[in-house]
């Protein structure tokens, strides 16, 4: 019996944006990650695996599947 | 009266007062209130955004950043890691935004979810890292002379020593250690800024700790939740305003017993 959960060599890994498991898009940018959650021109941040990445690379077709992604913003503190 | 304005890591801030953002019932009432309190530099917090509500709110809708400048804090880190990680996000959050002061970070690594009292050794060793990183770091700490002392030689642009625990009320504790800090911070390096974070509850702690001689008081929670957070706001304003005024003063020496007002000479009556 197989394992429901392995994964083909054709099978691309998901995203994982904020904790939530999200498909790779067809562009594999975060630009299209962005822009599918609504955040394309919202001031936020962005990390991959750790590393923050500026807006100017947002169009780099650099996913390849099991990212881990963290988007932030700002909000009250103190 | 003139005052020099308070200057933090070449950034030059009209206000003494640096308020936080946190616990407002709402983003206009917020924005209403930093305006009362006159501060011209307002912390933020980095937070994931909400997929679920993207098209909700955001807090920069009600902050303009050319008016305020925004240091993001690092509050919620109990490691040097996560706040080296935070600070990075609200670094990239600045640059975003086109601040001049994209470099600024409240450095905030807690020791305790209890007390959130800062974690020394965590503390040292970020700021250590975000200096490295080119970060002007502004660092919560407690009110220990010492550690103080540390986090300027490793070059922390402010030393900001807490009055008594974060959103406490219970103001300044130890007025005597945050004299010490001052004197050692202070050494051949007079216009060194130390700033009071944490533990304001009310207008006399702001009024307390200026007098004192501290550069500037951050605060929140004492504007947030007071029942009129605006009116609140305002007394912070005067409270800041009247506690450096009465510092730049001198106050009179405490003595044991009473020195009469009115002249000795030329009284009416009997003598005792």
């Amino acid at each position: 019996m197989s394992d429901p959960d392995a994964l083909t060599s054709d099978q691309v890994r998901p995203l994982l944006v904020n904790g939530r498991s999200c498909p790779l898009p067809p562009g594999r940018s975060l630009a299209e990650v962005l822009g599918a959650a609504g955040l394309a021109h919202r001031p936020v941040a962005v990390e991959v695996d750790g590393e923050v990445v500026p807006r100017s690379r947002f169009d780099e077709p650099s996913l390849v599947g099991g990212e881990r992604i963290e988007i932030v913003t700002f909000v009250g503190g103190g | 009266m003139a005052d020099g304005p308070l200057v933090v890591g070449g950034v030059t801030l009209a206000s003494r007062l640096i308020v936080g953002t946190g616990k407002y019932a709402t983003y206009s009432e917020m924005a209403r209130c930093l305006a009362e309190s006159g501060t011209d530099c307002v912390t933020v917090a980095v937070r994931r955004e909400r997929l679920v509500n993207a098209a909700g709110e955001n807090i920069l809708d009600h902050l303009d950043p050319a008016r305020y400048t925004l240091l993001p804090n690092t509050a919620g880190c109990y490691t040097a890691d996560d706040a080296v990680r935070v600070a990075r996000l609200g670094r990239e959050l600045l640059r975003d935004l086109g601040s001049t002061a994209a470099d600024w970070v409240k450095l905030e690594v807690l020791g305790d979810p209890k007390t959130l009292l800062p974690d020394p050794v965590g503390t040292l060793a970020a700021t250590e890292r975000l200096v490295a990183d080119g970060f002007t770091v502004l660092v919560y700490t407690s009110d220990d002379p010492v550690v103080a002392r540390r986090l300027k030689e490793l070059g922390a642009a402010s030393v900001m020593p807490a009055g008594s625990p974060i959103g406490s009320g219970q103001g300044i504790l130890n007025a005597n250690n945050l004299r010490i800090c001052m004197e050692y911070l202070k050494d051949g390096d007079p216009d060194y800024p130390v700033i009071v974070d944490a533990g304001v509850g009310t207008a006399s702690d702001v009024a307390m700790a200026m007098e004192l001689g501290v550069d500037g008081v951050l605060l929140n929670t004492a504007i947030a939740q007071a029942r009129d957070p605006l009116r609140m706001a305002a007394a912070m304003r005067a409270a800041c305003f009247a506690g450096r005024q009465a510092f730049l003063a001198g106050r009179i020496p405490r003595r044991l017993y009473a020195t009469a007002s009115s002249p000795d000479e030329g009284r009416v009556g009997s003598r005792t």
